[in-house]
């Protein structure tokens, strides 16, 4: 008979300057946000980046070194985990080996005394569609079901934050997928605020209604899938999410909502609202997909070569080499109107100008993309 | 017809090959037979009508299986073996338990000198053991007996139990305490329903072990009992003039009650993970 | 086979659960640390206190006074350095028959058992359950002068008439080797069974023949399973002292029968506590060594 008193707290999680330290490794830095009530939110970044020490701190299995966690009104920032009404959908299920099913999800309720246990834990598992497996054992179960249990585990107790440490990396391709719908369907159903950490940006974009890119202990940019990718802020953002095609180069006037940027000797236009410093020196930015391939658009590079190019079915990917020994990725859509462009054809990019974004001119170029994973 | 099958290889080669690959299995083989042999001979002459002296084989016999307690003393040493060896298991279980969970799951200072203190009985001879412990005791001026057993029997089980449960301990998957705390049970209840049922094994396993040691000690027991008997002694003791062969039946009986343990706990084990 | 695993994967990632409640660990700890620092450790302070002790000039048998005399260890040194030698060497040559015999066996099960595996490994230690007393008397039936083994021998042709087997020093060699052979197993078992196969694999596909392969491979991977298996066959061997009275003749004494007849027939403790300690430092001294030189410097 369990005599913890679980708090009763609803309302938004907010972190309000969390910071987590390990001797002189600074993990999380000085983090503050705001994840509104019943949303779907995503932490996104790369292996070491801090997304998974915030989630653990918002379980309470980490303390912070300064800051503090509310849910509504209660601070719960150094609440033990057991009294917090928050549950964690680990990364490797952890599953107790030694409990049948029926009472791995029943956990949770015994400990805090909940009578009638068996209702609950049957309405879980039909939640997740698993209630032939109640009477088996963990180990007895293949990696997607254990994988729902898990899910069912922790929804049970109706918490007002769930939150998923990377449950999908174990499963194979399709069954992510599978899963990724899944988990969307279970959020809308039960309406707790989910807040699902992963390295996968597909899987963010897909799944959250909010997106926080994190990278080295601090938040790059929060917002809607669309919003990140169309207009990231930062150079991680852009290279972190998809693949972008980013210039050097120096505003030269900023008047009537526009912005001229020069970069060796061409002219490009960037809507102002879409230029993310005040800096005068800048990346010039544009998604592959958005550039095609002609000469007759207000932002353009003629004179260009293919160097490489892959044909992936729904698109062909070119690698494209401008003037001045620049590499660029265009993606040309497998639809009418399609160039049937070779390695070595001469070819001239063109864009329009509110499809282009300005960043901050003075971060590393490669920040985010594949060529930055080294720790 | 142009095609050629590949030549048999002849009789000789096939065998040699045979041999060759086999090698290893066969000398497993032989090393288990060497392995039993001893356990197979005190088994058969356990079945020996031979009277006080089990030296030759006389004829056969159910005699000393059905009256085990035939010969002067060999009951007695055996009771006092069995009940040293329960009372010695559960103390040197429960105290090593402690250490081990000690060092498996909390930050001490002092766990290089701990674990130095562990491992220094395991590697001291067993001469050493007893004879520092009779040194003890006869500079205390205490009589060694039956008690004196039961501490040096403690003694040198401790080190092996901490092993064995720091071993499973080891072995046990943090994020399930973790996962616990998560599902609302706090650090006692999590002791009690994930770490101790997953620890157990362990523990049993060890207990198992501090009792076969205690049971078989006789270096220690020998220094440290005095005029107590315990089962080993009573073999060595006995070994001039001839072991009786109900000595023989308690050996092979502790043998198949063994075996029969393991057995099963080998079987619960497998229907465990597949319930 | 726990224990087993205890000896090889003792040093665990476990540190990312641990606690820092203040007092816990030291309740855990202390009852069983001081059982140990009781009767372990004080004990052998005893040991070293009895080994300077003298028996004063027509005192009663088994009455001794502390005087310091360090000279005990000399005297007790040179009288029994036939016996101490012995002891090594006997303790050795049973370590290196019992990883002869123990090493092919551990690798058959590790590689070679398929589905019975836990069966093979089960009967590797079922031996031991029977008394050891009962098994090392067992031998000297079976390796008696009229036994089947002997004569079988006795039939080859360069082979002596007065040939035996029984009370000579090789039966107390065979009989270490015997009693301490699941010490020796099961660690080399332990690591053995760590490596993955596909490991040989590689080496086959990289042009080693089956010889090269355990070489450069196995044997290297199986190291720690081999010091710790040596380790805890050779120091229980160094000290015993019931295979030799059991399988030897006077001839064959080791220092374990020396202290137990100092203890027990000529009452003698300064000179058994002497050698006892003397005993006990050689083998720390050998062990740190040993461990030394072949790097594991995790036993427990």
């Amino acid at each position: 008979m369990a005599n913890n008193k679980v708090s009763q707290d609803t309302g938004d999680l907010k972190l309000d300057r969390l910071s987590k330290h390990y001797g002189d490794f600074c993990a999380v830095d000085d983090l503050s946000l705001v994840v509104p009530d019943g949303s779907f939110f995503a932490l996104l970044g790369p292996s070491g980046c801090g997304k998974t020490t915030t989630l653990r701190m918002v379980a309470g299995l980490e303390e912070p070194s300064a800051g503090t966690i509310s849910i509504g009104d209660t601070d719960i920032t150094t609440q033990k985990s057991y009294r917090r009404n928050v549950n964690t959908v680990f990364q490797n299920y952890a599953l107790f080996p030694h409990l049948t099913i029926f009472e791995n999800i029943a956990f949770g309720l015994r400990r805090r005394g909940v009578k009638d246990v068996k209702t609950e834990v049957e309405n879980a598992l039909n939640l997740v569609e698993m209630g032939h497996l109640a009477q088996r054992k963990p180990n007895q179960l293949s990696g997607g079901q254990q994988q729902r249990i898990a899910v069912a585990r922790a929804i049970v107790n109706r918490p007002e934050v769930l939150l998923l440490d990377e449950p999908l990396g174990a499963l194979d391709l399709k069954l992510r997928r599978q899963m990724q719908i899944e988990l969307k369907r279970i959020q809308t159903e039960v309406g707790i605020t989910f807040i699902h950490v992963t390295h996968d940006q597909e899987e963010a974009m897909t799944m959250a209604d909010t997106i926080a890119v994190m990278n080295l202990g601090k938040i790059e940019q929060m917002g809607s899938a669309t919003e990140l990718y169309e207009a990231p802020k930062t150079a991680f953002v852009a290279n972190f999410l998809g693949q972008c095609n980013l210039i050097k180069g120096k505003v030269t006037s900023r008047a009537n909502g526009k912005a001229v940027v020069l970069a060796k000797g061409i002219s490009f236009e960037v809507p102002l609202s879409r230029v993310a410093t005040d800096n005068e020196s800048v990346f010039v930015g544009v998604r592959p997909e958005k550039l095609r391939l002609d000469d007759t658009g207000i932002n353009s590079i003629k004179d260009c070569v293919v160097i490489d190019r892959s044909f992936v079915g729904t698109s062909t990917q070119y690698l494209v080499k401008a003037p001045w020994d620049l590499d660029l990725v265009v993606f040309e859509q497998n639809d009418e109107g399609l160039h049937d462009l070779r390695v070595g054809d001469k070819v001239s990019l063109e864009w329009d100008p509110e499809h282009t974004f300005a960043l901050d001119g003075a971060q590393d170029i490669n920040a985010g993309s594949d060529l930055d994973d080294e720790e | 017809m142009t095609t050629l099958a590949a030549p048999m290889p002849s009789l000789r080669h096939r065998s040699s090959r045979w041999f060759a690959r086999n090698l290893i299995r066969i000398y497993a083989g032989l090393a288990f037979i060497y392995l039993f042999i001893p356990v197979a001979y005190t088994f058969a002459f356990s079945f020996n009508d031979a009277g006080k002296s089990n030296l030759v084989w006389q004829g056969f016999t159910l005699d000393n299986w059905k009256n085990p307690c035939g010969a002067a003393q060999v009951c007695e040493a055996v009771a006092n073996s069995l009940q040293i060896g329960v009372i010695s298991t559960v103390a040197a279980t429960i105290l090593g338990t402690m250490i081990a969970f000690a060092l498996g799951r909390h930050k001490f200072k002092g766990r290089k000198t701990t674990n130095l203190l562990i491992f220094l009985p395991m590697a001291t001879p067993e001469v050493v053991l007893g004879a520092s412990l009779l040194a003890m005791f006869l500079n205390l001026r205490i009589n060694p007996g039956y008690w004196t057993i039961v501490i040096a029997h403690v003694m040198f089980c401790i080190s092996f139990v901490v092993v064995t449960v720091k071993a499973r301990i080891a072995s046990l998957d943090p994020k399930l305490e973790q996962a616990a705390m998560d599902l609302y049970a706090n650090e006692r209840e999590t002791f009690r329903y994930v770490t101790l049922p997953l620890v157990m094994p362990g523990i049993a396993g060890a207990a198992l072990l501090a009792f076969s040691l205690s049971f078989d000690d006789f270096i220690i027991t020998n220094f440290n009992s005095g005029i107590v008997s315990t089962f080993p002694k009573f073999v060595y003791v006995s070994a001039a003039r001839g072991i009786p062969a109900q000595a023989n039946v308690i050996g092979s009986a502790m043998f198949f009650i063994a075996l029969i343990i393991v057995i099963v706990g080998q079987v619960v084990s497998r229907q465990r993970k597949k319930l | 086979m726990a224990f087993v695993h205890g000896l090889n994967t003792a040093h665990s990632g476990a540190k990312s659960s641990l606690k820092s409640k203040s007092l816990t660990p030291y309740i855990l700890l202390a009852p069983g640390l001081i059982w140990l620092i009781t009767f372990f450790i004080i004990p052998i302070f005893s040991l070293a206190s009895t080994s300077t002790m003298v028996r004063p000039e027509g005192a009663q048998i088994g009455t001794y006074v502390q005087e310091l005399r360090f000279a005990n260890y000399v005297d007790a040194f040179l009288a029994n350095k036939e016996q101490y030698l012995r002891s090594f060497v006997y303790a050795a040559f049973a370590t290196l028959l019992a990883l002869a015999i123990a090493y092919p066996l551990a690798y058959a099960i590790a590689f070679k058992s398929g589905k019975y595996r836990n069966i093979l490994l089960v009967m590797v230690v079922a031996p031991f359950f029977t008394s050891f007393l009962l098994r090392t008397i067992a031998w000297t039936q079976i390796l008696a002068d009229s036994g089947p083994i002997v004569s079988a021998i006795k039939v080859l042709p360069f082979v002596d008439e007065m040939f035996r087997i029984n009370n000579t020093s090789t039966a107390v060699v065979i009989g270490l080797a015997y009693n301490f052979l699941p010490f020796m197993t099961l660690p080399l078992y332990a690591s053995l069974e760590r490596i993955d196969p596909r490991t040989l694999e590689a080496a086959g596909d990289l042009y080693a023949n089956g010889f090269t392969t355990f070489r450069k491979v196995t044997l290297p991977l199986s190291m720690p399973g081999v010091v710790a298996g040596t380790l805890l066959t050779f120091i229980p061997a160094a000290g015993d002292y019931v295979n030799a009275a059991i399988l030897g003749n006077p001839g064959t004494k080791m220092i374990g029968n020396v202290i137990e007849s100092r203890f027990f027939a000529v009452v003698d403790y300064p000179t058994a506590a002497a050698l006892s300690f003397t005993l006990m430092a050689t083998i720390l001294i050998l062990v740190t060594l040993y461990i030394r030189k072949s790097g594991t410097d995790e036993l427990v």
